[in-house]
């Protein structure tokens, strides 16, 4: 009797729930990444990570809708880029997106977004004319830009007593900035100089004949501003012309496909990136085991914490303001010392995230390490030439 | 921009000294010996059936990729040995491609032999696509690029600023040797006296008994197997191989053949060499940046065609009527 009773209840919550479950609305929020290409481990980390945003909503019962993720790939290609960002932005049921992590495809996308009055949140591209050229409310971004880390960068070539740098970048938008602000950040620091700049392709295969330049020049840095493939290339081409360099890249080489494309040669390498290391972020444990709970193909990379966070952001103003875009951008507009896992997020006038934090690698034993925990800063280890 | 600035140049210029001029032309000899390879099968299809085809560069692809999971198949067998592991790659990626050089003429390029040339052009341009897409959608992973692993001696001898590897060595050696045999084929043998008389006059060669569907069907092995061999020697070169190579080394290998002359073994040669020198020239002398150097080499390659339009080695015999 009393168990029937019991049973009865339980059956009736169930009802319940599920009735309550059945009654949330669906909303349509979109990712746009590099899923196919060079960069793709980025791409399938960030969309993971997104996913992961979503799938964690839609686990809340005190979530007032029932999410959806549409994903579209942008090639890491601004034609491409696009074409997915009107379809995506043109589909009227989706409501928002957290998009790219190339910063050709995020600067080349940022008018048809504002066209189609479309609220997006870039999760990993870090050219500052994405938010800074512009001032599209539709427009935000949550990780910080390249200024930031070719200080950084410059800072440290100049700490540790190198004084000439050749500089090879590719010529697409995200590779000429990161020459300027590289260059002039050394210029400014003056302890260093550069001897020869030299602009590639982004999709070059032979990098003999500029390297052998490079080698007639003799620098004690090569500073690299591109993505992980050319990266790879330039940096096992030096090995066969026998130049002795320090390698030095950006954020765009920060990823496991670089070490696995390079095995040891990897090592010694340096490189930069805006915030913390994913563990060491606030929420950083939180989200890796989430994260690893799923068993995903693929790890979240570099800027999956900015991918998860730009979509759990976008949830959050869904959730507050309801499937809207315009109401959507309006309350974008106010985020201010708003809590994530990768920090506190503030959104400048221009949708930027200020967060000032620069963490500084160098690849010890395969791995991308802090650079001050790292042997090399401890002086166990030394760099080519590191005095 | 991006450039050098002007006080550079010269001071780049002056020491030239020979140590890196060498290694600027050890770095062109590679480059060109991989063009002159693709080059050379454009000429060999244009020379027995007047035909351009345009998914040669992709063949190579599809070679480079089989020799990669040839190598992987190795691997999983347990065959540790580097020198046995290559020798396989290379014969399976050239046997399989010079299959598919044979399917290729026999179901796309030959039923068209009387429809106007530029069909067989724009099959074959779409073949090339198709290959490419498959390997990019059906080689596990294939849309990365792909680390190809260095079998070859690592060592090299350091002269100056000079840097001789041995692996380059062996890979320009075994190019040089691909190419005389090559030559001796086409010079020497019944088969090369047979593939000759084919370009020279089809129905001539018919009535000497030649048959004439088999000799098509053997040159495009031959051509296409040597791009197979093309891939591998990329492979090791660069050590990563990706679905994009053959687009690029397809279009710069029939403009090395078109300046070379088409229908001219020497000069599909010649031509590659030609255009792996313009593009160093035009990355170590001009003073823009790199990325200019196909902008350069392209722009001197339609100066030369409209200068010497039938190429710069012209065939002995036309055998157009």
């Amino acid at each position: 009797m009393k168990k029937s009773a019991i049973l009865a209840a339980v059956g009736i919550a169930a009802l319940l729930l599920a009735g309550a479950a059945e009654a949330k609305d669906k909303v349509k929020v979109g990712f746009i990444g590099p899923l196919t290409g060079g960069v793709s481990a980025n791409g399938l980390g960030g969309r993971n990570s997104a996913d992961l945003a979503v799938r964690l909503r839609n686990a809340d019962p005190k979530a007032k809708y029932e999410y959806e993720l549409i994903v579209l790939d942008d090639e890491c290609k601004p034609n491409v880029a696009v074409q997915v960002a009107t379809k995506m932005a043109a589909e009227k049921d989706i409501v928002a997106a957290a998009t790219h992590y190339c910063s050709a495809t995020a600067i080349a996308t940022v008018d048809t977004y504002h066209k189609f009055g479309f609220p997006v949140i870039v999760w990993g591209a870090v050219l500052p004319d994405i938010t800074y050229r512009n001032n599209y409310a539709e427009v935000h971004r949550v990780n910080g830009t390249m200024i930031n880390q070719n200080d950084a960068n410059a800072e440290l070539i100049s700490s540790l007593g190198y004084k000439t740098v050749a500089v090879i970048h590719d010529t697409t938008d995200y590779g000429k900035g990161h020459n300027e602000y590289f260059s002039k950040s050394l210029e400014k620091i003056g302890k260093a100089k550069i001897v020869g700049t030299f602009g590639v392709t982004a999709d070059q295969q032979d990098f003999t004949t500029e390297l052998t330049k490079i080698k007639a020049l003799n620098p004690d840095v090569i500073y690299f501003g591109g993505l992980t493939p050319i990266g790879v290339r330039i940096r096992s081409q030096m090995d066969k012309l026998g130049i002795k360099a320090v390698f030095d890249g950006t954020s765009g080489i920060v990823s496991d496909s670089y070490i696995q494309g390079l095995g040891p040669l990897a090592e010694g390498t340096l490189a930069f990136r805006e915030g913390a290391p994913t563990e060491k972020l606030p929420g950083g444990k939180f989200f890796m085991e989430k994260y690893n709970e799923q068993k995903y193909e693929n790890p979240p990379e570099a800027y999956g914490a900015f991918a998860f966070a730009a979509m759990n952001m976008i949830l959050d103003a869904i959730e507050k303001v309801g499937p809207d875009r315009k109401k959507v951008i309006d309350e974008l507009a106010n985020v201010k010392d708003r809590d994530s896992i990768v920090g506190k997020i503030t959104f400048d006038d221009h949708g930027q995230n200020t967060v000032p934090v620069i963490t500084k690698y160098v690849v010890q034993d395969g791995k991308f390490v802090e650079w001050a925990d790292s042997e090399y800063a401890s002086g166990k280890r030394k760099l080519p030439g590191q005095k | 921009m991006p450039g050098i600035r002007p006080g550079m140049t010269v001071e780049l210029l002056t020491p030239m000294n020979a140590a890196l001029l060498a290694q600027y032309v050890m770095n062109g000899l590679m480059l060109g010996m991989m063009y002159g390879l693709v080059a050379v099968g454009f000429t060999l299809f244009f020379g027995v059936l007047d035909v351009i085809k345009f998914s040669h560069g992709d063949v190579l692809t599809v070679g480079a990729f089989t020799a990669l999971a040839t190598f992987a198949g190795v691997n999983a067998m347990g065959l540790a040995s580097p020198w046995l592991a290559l020798l396989l790659m290379l014969v399976i990626a050239t046997l399989a491609m010079a299959f598919l050089g044979m399917l290729i003429a026999r179901f796309l390029v030959m039923p068209l032999r009387s429809a106007p040339a530029l069909n067989t052009l724009l099959i074959t341009l779409m073949l090339g696509t198709v290959l490419r897409e498959c390997v990019r959608l059906f080689y596990p992973q294939g849309a990365n690029p792909k680390p190809f692993p260095a079998l070859l001696p690592r060592g090299s001898i350091d002269i100056g600023a000079f840097n001789l590897r041995f692996d380059n060595v062996m890979m320009l050696a075994a190019g040089a040797l691909v190419i005389v045999g090559l030559q001796l084929l086409l010079n020497r043998t019944k088969l090369g006296l047979a593939i000759r008389a084919v370009a020279q006059d089809e129905e001539t060669a018919r009535t000497m008994g030649i048959n004439f569907t088999a000799i098509v069907l053997i040159t495009f092995a031959i051509g296409s197997g040597l791009a197979a061999f093309a891939g591998v020697m990329n492979g090791l070169y660069y050590n990563e191989v990706n679905f994009g190579i053959g687009l690029y080394l397809g279009v710069i290998g029939f403009s090395a053949a078109i300046i070379g002359g088409l229908g001219s073994i020497y000069g599909a040669i010649l031509g590659g060499f030609l255009f792996a020198g313009l593009q160093i020239i035009g990355t170590v002398l001009l003073p823009l940046a790199s990325a200019y150097k196909d902008v350069f080499a392209f722009a001197v390659v339609i100066a030369l065609m409209a200068w010497r339009p039938t190429g710069l080695i012209r065939e002995k015999i036309s055998e157009r009527v």
